[in-house]
Formats: C-alpha cells, structure tokens, sequence
C-alpha cells in the first residue's frame, strides 16, 4: 500500500520532537478525525534553521511530517513557502489517494508555524495571506 | 522470532491440513457436477450431503435446514433480504443492532431504501444489546430480529437466548449473525430458538468463498440467487464441491475437544490482556471483560493512532488488526468502539489481537513486549501524550 520511501520514514522519521525556544509553532489537525501535526520552527536572519515535529496519526501522516521537516530546513522563509504538500507526495514516491489529506496537513503545519512566527515578529509573510490553519482538509 | 506471528484469526484462518486433505481429490480425480446422474456425479452429491449432515450435528439442526452459500455475507444478505420480501404483506419492520457486521447493516439499509423501516438497538458500554430496547421496538409490523452472535471487533457475545425466548414469544424470525461464533462456542439453535444462522468456513480453519444459512424448517423466505434447483430449490447454482467438503471436516474438527481448545485459547487471551494493562498506562480493553469470544482481545491505546501501530507491529512480524480509520479506507472511526460510547479520538487507538490454535505462551509475551516499546515509540512522537505528560 505505502512505497518504500513512505516505510522508511516511517520506521525512520526525521527531526522528531520539539524546539524549547522555538520562533514558530504550528498545530494543525484534529484527534477527532485520527491526525494531528505539530511543528516546531527555530528561524534565524530569514532561515529555518532548525525544525522538529510532532505527530498523532496513522503511517503516512507520520512520514509526510518526516519529509517536510526535511524539505524546509536549511530553507529561507520565502523557499519553505513553495514546499507544496504535492512535492511533500512525490518526494515520497507518491501516497495512497485516500492518504493524500497527509501530504496537505504537513503543508499546513509549516504554513501555521510560519504564520506563527510572523505574527510574533509583527511582519508579514507573501503568501499566507488567506490561510487559515484551521480548515479541514478532509474530504468527508 | 523469524516466524510470522499470527494474531488476526477473527480477520480469517489457515485451513488445517486434514482439512486440506479432505478437499484435494473433489478438484480433480472426484470432480463431477453432483447434478449429474452418473457415479462421478453421484459420488458428489454423497460428499455433499455427508458434509451437510456434519454442520447440522455442529449446530443441534436437521441436515434439510443447512443451506450452502458463498460465505457469511451471502447467508447474512439471504437472511434479511429473503424475510423481508417473503414476509412484506405481514410488515415492513426489522430489528437489528448497531454494532452488526456491515454484511447486515449494510443489507439493512439498502431495505430502507426499498421501504422497510429499521430499529438499530443500542449497546452498552460492553457491547451488549439492550433487551429491554428490543422488547419495546417490537410492533405490529416486525417480521425479523438479527442480533449477532458475537461481535468481530470487540468479541462480546450477545444474550441470545434471551433474544431468541423474545422472538419466539412474539411470533417473530430470529436471525444471528454466527460468523464469529461457530466453531468457537457450543451452539444449539433449538435451545435458543434461532430460526436463521449465518456461518463462515474460513473462521474456523475451513476455505474461503464457503459458507451456510441454517433455515429453521416452516421459515418463510424468498431465495436470494436464482437459477437451477440446488440446494432444495432455495440457492441456485452448481455446489462448490472442495469448499463444502472442506467445511464439512473443518466444523467437525473445530467442535472436537471444543472445551480443552477454549481453555487454553481463554487462558492466553487472560495472559495478553493483563499483559497490556500491567505493562502499559492510558490503555483500555474493549467488549466484556468474561463474556467474549475466547480469543478475543481489543483495546484502544490513547494518543496514538491504531495504523502506526499495526504498520509497527507488521514491522515486527506480528499481524493484527485495528477497527481505526485508516485501515478501513475512510476517515470514521469503527462504528462498534463508537457504538460502545468511546470518544473518536481513543476509537482511532484501537487494536484488535484474536488468537487461534497455533497461538503459543511464548507469542503472548512476544507480542506484549513489542507492544511496550511500539506504544512508547508512538506516543514519545505524539503531541497528545505531551499534553497528558504537561498535565493539560
């Protein structure tokens, strides 16, 4: 069901965990509906320097959380916001469709850290105008 | 251990070697259609009919009562599909539970569809139908009652006697759902006073695609497959010759040391049980706690989801199974562990483990000491288990 790069990061993730002194966090996701991201950004001088997360969900939830925290490190603010949750999908050779709301919540979880990290440094980020960490991308 | 671990015998079972045996020689050198008047034909329907007359002796039934059809599915569609329409001119309402397999529910509401009106009975927090619910549904219109035997997620065994002494003094056809249930629990359908039964041969180390509706003779009821007069003119089509002839052998040997089987089969559910609860926090067993199917365990382990678990498991090379979200291919949470009042979120932690004779102490402790580490490692990434730590 899952490819080998999707297990692999799921017996392997990335970048678990939290950042104490973090810059940005963003929580996305619902217990009711089985997933929840939690991402943690430390940003210096418009880098992401450092990331970690933390994930309440099924295998693939977990390993899109892998991938993305991989995706943005090391990324300035303006390339973390061009990781779309279907890049977040082929880097990991593609997901399950009824999986693909994973792929979304990662790209959710960065946006709303960032988005969290703009509002306390009272700046504005291009792009995260309109969005809204709390929409649902389920289909239900 | 280098071998599969194997604890998904609810899902399905291996079918045992003498069973195998038995079945081998109706695919080739015994292959004739038992329609056919010639010996090679005859020879069939004598295979057949012996195989029937060991699946009634199972169940306290007249070998006439035991019809062959495609498996548990088919008998439960049968079931409440050849009541409603044979029976719509007497009424249009049924009884049922909300914690069915979906063979019923399903079939259920697609007759609600047609026009028939459903009560769905509510459980309690063990899963347990509500009698006093079932009495006052009851009206002048109910045609069916189908409670299951047992249930297939969390194992508990509904008072089907009860049920069956209601039906019978209400005039009204009483059918379960013994999927779970046969060749795992003694049953006699005219000491419970069940009318229709359902049963699957791959539940009990029989083949797949083979099963039976036991029809309690005088019951009215339409056929669901039409055609040629098999099976008394009541389900068409040729006899899955190897697959009756399996089953025939599996029931028998599943009833044969019934009780030793069950004694050892409770006494390694009783050591995975207090196994996971000694072992682990923030876990809960679900489905009564005595009365559930022998090798039944489920339970729901908070902040975690029950996918990550069973990929976790896999990894480990023990199979099992989860009522969660995500292995069903939906996003909803099983409408058993809902049914039995837990919450989404702990619904989506749920993992069922259901043992079966090849099961050994040594898994038992295997598996409880894999699940330790599995748990830890799931909810150290939690964020949920962060707030439970924090104090949140």
């Amino acid at each position: 069901m899952y490819s080998e790069k999707v297990m692999e990061h799921f017996r392997n993730p990335r970048n678990v965990g939290e950042i104490e002194d973090a810059d940005g966090i963003g929580e996305v996701g619902n217990p009711k509906c089985g997933d929840i991201m939690k991402m943690y950004l430390k940003i210096e001088d418009g880098v992401i320097v450092d990331v970690k997360f933390k994930t309440f969900g099924c295998g693939s939830a977990i390993a899109s959380s892998s991938m993305a925290t991989e995706m943005v490190k090391g990324k300035t603010i303006e390339e973390a916001m061009k990781v779309t949750n279907k890049a977040v999908a082929e880097a990991l050779d593609g997901l399950p469709p009824i999986k693909m709301h994973c792929s979304v919540l990662a790209e959710q979880a960065i946006k709303a850290a960032l988005l969290d990290y703009a509002k306390k440094n009272n700046i504005e980020i291009e792009g995260l105008e309109d969005f809204d960490p709390t929409e649902d991308p389920h289909e239900h | 251990m280098d071998k599969l671990i194997y604890m998904d015998n609810s899902a399905t079972t291996p079918v045992k070697k003498e069973v195998l045996e038995t079945m081998l020689p109706y695919f080739s050198e015994k292959f004739g259609n038992p329609s056919s008047v010639y010996s090679l034909g005859s020879q069939s329907k004598v295979a057949v009919e012996e195989s029937r007359e060991k699946i009634a002796k199972a169940i306290g039934a007249k070998p006439k009562e035991i019809f062959f059809t495609a498996g548990g599915s088919e008998a439960d569609n049968w079931a409440i599909k050849g009541i409603a329409y044979a029976n719509k001119e007497k009424g249009n309402h049924i009884i049922t539970s909300k914690i069915e397999h979906h063979g019923i529910l399903h079939t259920c509401e697609y007759l609600e569809k047609q026009g028939f009106k459903v009560t769905y009975l509510d459980v309690d927090e063990y899963g347990v139908v509500d009698l006093e619910q079932l009495k006052d549904s009851i009206n002048d219109e109910t045609i069916l009652i189908s409670i299951m035997y047992a249930n297939n997620e969390i194992g508990t065994i509904q008072p089907v006697e009860e049920i069956g002494q209601i039906a019978k003094e209400k005039g009204i056809y009483f059918h379960t759902d013994a999927v779970q249930a046969v060749g795992h629990i003694k049953i006699d359908v005219n000491k419970l006073n069940i009318d229709m039964l359902s049963m699957a041969a791959h539940k009990f180390y029989g083949p797949k695609g083979i099963g039976a509706l036991y029809i309690r003779q005088g019951v009215k009821i339409d056929p669901l497959i039409s055609g040629g007069g098999q099976e008394r003119n009541r389900r068409a089509g040729t006899e899955n010759v190897p697959g009756i002839v399996g089953m025939g052998k599996a029931i028998e040997l599943a009833y044969k040391d019934i009780e030793e089987k069950n004694q050892k089969l409770i006494y390694l559910r009783e050591r995975l049980i207090k196994g996971i609860l000694d072992n682990i926090d923030h876990v809960r067993l679900n489905g009564h706690p005595t009365n559930r199917l022998p090798g039944n365990v489920n339970v729901c382990f908070e902040f975690i989801e029950g996918e990550s678990l069973l990929l976790s498991l896999d990894m480990e090379g023990i199979a099992a199974s989860s009522g969660s979200a995500c292995t069903s291919g939906t996003l909803d949470p099983s409408h058993v562990l809902l049914a039995i009042g837990l919450p989404h979120e702990i619904a989506h932690g749920s993992l069922r483990l259901s043992l079966g004779d090849f099961n050994t102490e040594e898994e038992v402790d295997y598996v409880v000491e894999k699940l330790v580490d599995i748990v830890a490692r799931l909810r150290a990434m939690s964020p949920l288990y962060e707030k439970v730590k924090e104090g949140k």
